[in-house]
């Protein structure tokens, strides 16, 4: 019998390290789509205020923010309304965390689905990065609108020529999300430590990722200049900083921090990915 | 030969038994120690054969072992073997939910599985939003589902309620729209999973017509794991018996159901026996056929004396009232006939103290052929909840073609009753 290598596709138990087969995701995409529309609409079914949730918890928690941090604590926020320097943060923190905590479930929250069939496991992260971004432009949504009012009310606010830049920071915020995500997600499978380690670390990260005060507040600081490194090598605190400087000119916008943060999230993505992949075929075994 | 579909090489899967725990963590780095320095993972060495009733000192076990067959095109391959023996294993490496530990599969087509109907509904969306979204998972595009969503509304037979949220669906319902939405894919290759245990007498049969669309019609290849044997036999051209991770036999369906059949109720040995249910305050432990004069047999003609001795193990006393049933199956799994007590209004507690019940046929009413015997001990009644021990195929009874009737004819064989009545 002669052999024919003619196979449309082989199930291997090796596999190269990075096999991720784009042709085949491309096949899926529909699903990726249904995914998606399957999230924004379960999400608050069955709910009164619906979509509106979307709306209430920024808003709820930028007030908070400002009467504890700004008005409590009196944490300067420069020539920038308050109310807007904490709701620009949240907005972007929140994009990140929702990439990040719901990536970090995929194993766990599909479990029963892996069981059942095959589909590249990447569309689910995927998905989810796709799905926040719903909610993020909800909440830029906001944002704008509070923006609008306050330069209505005479704050001498403006958007700078660095918002061209915008897009290319969500993509920075959403490879960094899913890249993290990635990673905990397979370690949760066999080892549920890290389930329970995810949940207030990323409340912990939130509050060195200068979401509700800017970074040179803590340079200015003597009490906290041996910590300082923590906040500025942060990627998540300079991507947020880069936010409010395009919209709100305050804070700190640097071509090379930015490089830095680009380079590290493909790096974190592509280990993600490639750890994604390996627990993705077994993983079945172990949950 | 370019016909074959589907090429399976040296599979073998390992799985670690216990609970993750510390152990786990240290082999995981043993083994990533061993990778290290190019070496062969330590575990693939060690493993037991996967015998579930044996207790085993190893922590690890070949679920499927060098697992190798082909399948051609338009085949129904049937996959049948006892619990554990590697079935479900095998369908969830080919339809790539979890990977082999050693071995390729080669392909040529697209496999999509049905291991269970239903698989991605959310109970939130509606029957329509789910059509869409479940034909997705199995690997459709939105056009193709556009193409049939009429068609597959229109089998599941849920027209009225598809833009009804699933979860008001009674579950009967949810099947069968899953049902609708996995057989109207079109992969090249089919992989079944028992899907035909569920929904009702009607949707049963519309299924199994389907499914004999799908394999003979348009010449699919399917790949078909079940216990019932009477399906297995009608819809697979071919089949593999499986046991304890290893192709016991492979080759034509009709040879391969018998010998798993005979498998199942080879075992006498009833005190060992694991497949059983009920509390166990009494247990059975022994059952054999014996003739007129208490001696041993194995096979009896139909029309003799024939007595059924089961005896029990009493482990707890405090029983109120007992039921003893028995129940007579040909090798197919098909009931032929029942005896319960409580119908002939007997008390047998004392039997069971003395040890052993008899059952006597003064002619025996069955026609030549073989039969499975279930054993069945009940208290008060026979709901699931009262009962004692229920062992299916607990014994094997051969029976030759005999003279019921002793009019010197031997009757026909065939595995059916004899009826004694009166023709007037």
């Amino acid at each position: 019998m002669a052999e024919h290598d003619e196979w449309l596709y082989e199930i291997n138990s090796k596999q190269p390290l990075l096999a991720i087969d784009f042709k085949e995701i491309w096949r899926y995409r529909d699903l990726l789509l249904l995914f998606v529309r399957r999230d924004i609409i379960s999400a608050y079914k069955q709910t009164i205020l619906g979509p509106l949730w979307y709306l209430i918890q920024p808003l709820f928690t930028g007030v908070i923010f400002t009467l504890v941090f700004n008005n409590i604590a009196s944490i300067s926020t420069g020539g920038a309304p308050p109310f807007l320097f904490n709701l620009a943060g949240i907005t972007m923190w929140s994009y990140f965390s929702q990439c990040l905590n719901n990536t970090s479930n995929t194993f766990a929250s599909n479990a029963g689905l892996f069981a059942k069939v095959y589909f590249p496991r990447i569309i689910s992260p995927m998905s989810q990065a796709i799905s926040a971004l719903f909610k993020l432009s909800i909440q830029l949504f906001i944002f704008t609108c509070f923006y609008i009012y306050f330069v209505l009310k005479g704050f001498a606010i403006s958007p700078n020529y660095t918002l061209w830049f915008f897009p290319f920071l969500l993509l920075i915020v959403a490879i960094l999300g899913l890249g993290t995500g990635m990673l905990i997600s397979s370690l949760t499978t066999k080892y549920r430590d890290f389930r329970i380690l995810i949940g207030f670390a990323t409340t912990l990260l939130m509050y060195v990722s200068a979401v509700m005060y800017p970074i040179s507040e803590v340079q200015n600081s003597k009490a906290l200049s041996e910590y300082t490194w923590l906040i500025e090598l942060n990627p998540i605190a300079i991507l947020i900083e880069a936010f409010r400087y395009m919209t709100l000119q305050e804070g700190i916008f640097n071509w090379g921090l930015l490089g830095y943060c680009g380079v590290l999230s493909l790096v974190v993505f592509f280990m993600g990915l490639i750890v994604f992949n390996r627990t993705g075929r077994n993983f079945i075994d172990t949950i | 030969m370019s016909d074959i579909i589907l090429k399976a090489e040296n599979i073998s899967k390992q799985y670690r038994l216990g609970t993750v725990g510390s152990g786990t963590l240290r082999d995981d780095f043993k083994r990533s120690w061993a990778k290290l320095r190019g070496k062969e993972d330590p575990f693939l060495k060690v493993g037991a054969v996967n015998d579930r009733s044996q207790k085993s000192t190893e922590d690890y076990v070949w679920a499927l072992c060098d697992i190798n067959f082909e399948v051609k095109q338009g085949e129904v391959l049937g996959i049948i073997g006892k619990n554990g023996a590697g079935k479900s294993t095998l369908l969830k490496i080919l339809s790539r939910v979890t990977a082999p530990t050693t071995g390729v599969i080669k392909s040529r087509g697209r496999i999509a599985s049905l291991l269970e109907v239903g698989t991605g509904f959310h109970h939130e969306l509606t029957g329509r939003e789910n059509i869409y979204l479940n034909g997705a998972i199995l690997g459709m595009t939105k056009a193709e589902i556009n193409s049939k969503l009429d068609e597959i509304i229109d089998f599941s037979g849920c027209e009225r309620y598809i833009d009804t949220p699933t979860k008001r669906y009674s579950s009967g319902m949810t099947v069968r729209l899953a049902f609708a939405v996995a057989a109207h894919l079109e992969p090249e290759i089919l992989v079944v999973d028992e899907v035909l245990a569920v929904g009702d007498a009607e949707f049963q049969k519309k299924a199994i017509g389907k499914m004999q669309d799908i394999s003979q019609g348009e010449g699919r290849t399917v790949l078909f794991v079940s216990h019932n044997m009477a399906s297995v036999k009608s819809l697979c051209t071919r089949g593999i018996l499986l046991e304890q991770g290893n192709i016991k036999l492979e080759g034509e369906t009709d040879t391969i159901v018998n010998d798993y059949l005979n498998l199942s109720s080879a075992e006498f040995d009833l005190k060992q026996r694991t497949e059983r249910s009920g509390n166990g305050k009494i247990k059975i432990n022994n059952a054999q056929f014996l003739n007129r004069s208490n001696k041993v047999v194995q096979v009896i003609s139909s029309g003799d004396y024939l007595k059924m001795r089961v005896s029990f193990d009493v482990n707890e006393e405090d029983f109120e009232h007992l039921i003893f049933g028995f129940s007579i199956s040909d090798v197919h799994g098909n009931l032929k006939a029942m005896t319960v007590t409580d119908e002939m209004a007997l008390n047998i507690n004392h039997l069971i103290n003395r040890g052993y019940i008899d059952v006597e046929f003064s002619r025996l009413p069955l026609r030549g052929g073989s039969y499975n015997i279930q054993l069945v001990l009940s208290e008060n009644n026979t709901s699931v909840k009262n009962h004692l021990d229920v062992i299916d195929n607990a014994l094997n009874l051969k029976v030759l073609e005999g003279d019921f009737f002793r009019t010197g004819k031997i009757n026909r064989r065939y595995n059916a009753l004899v009826l004694d009545c009166n023709i007037v």
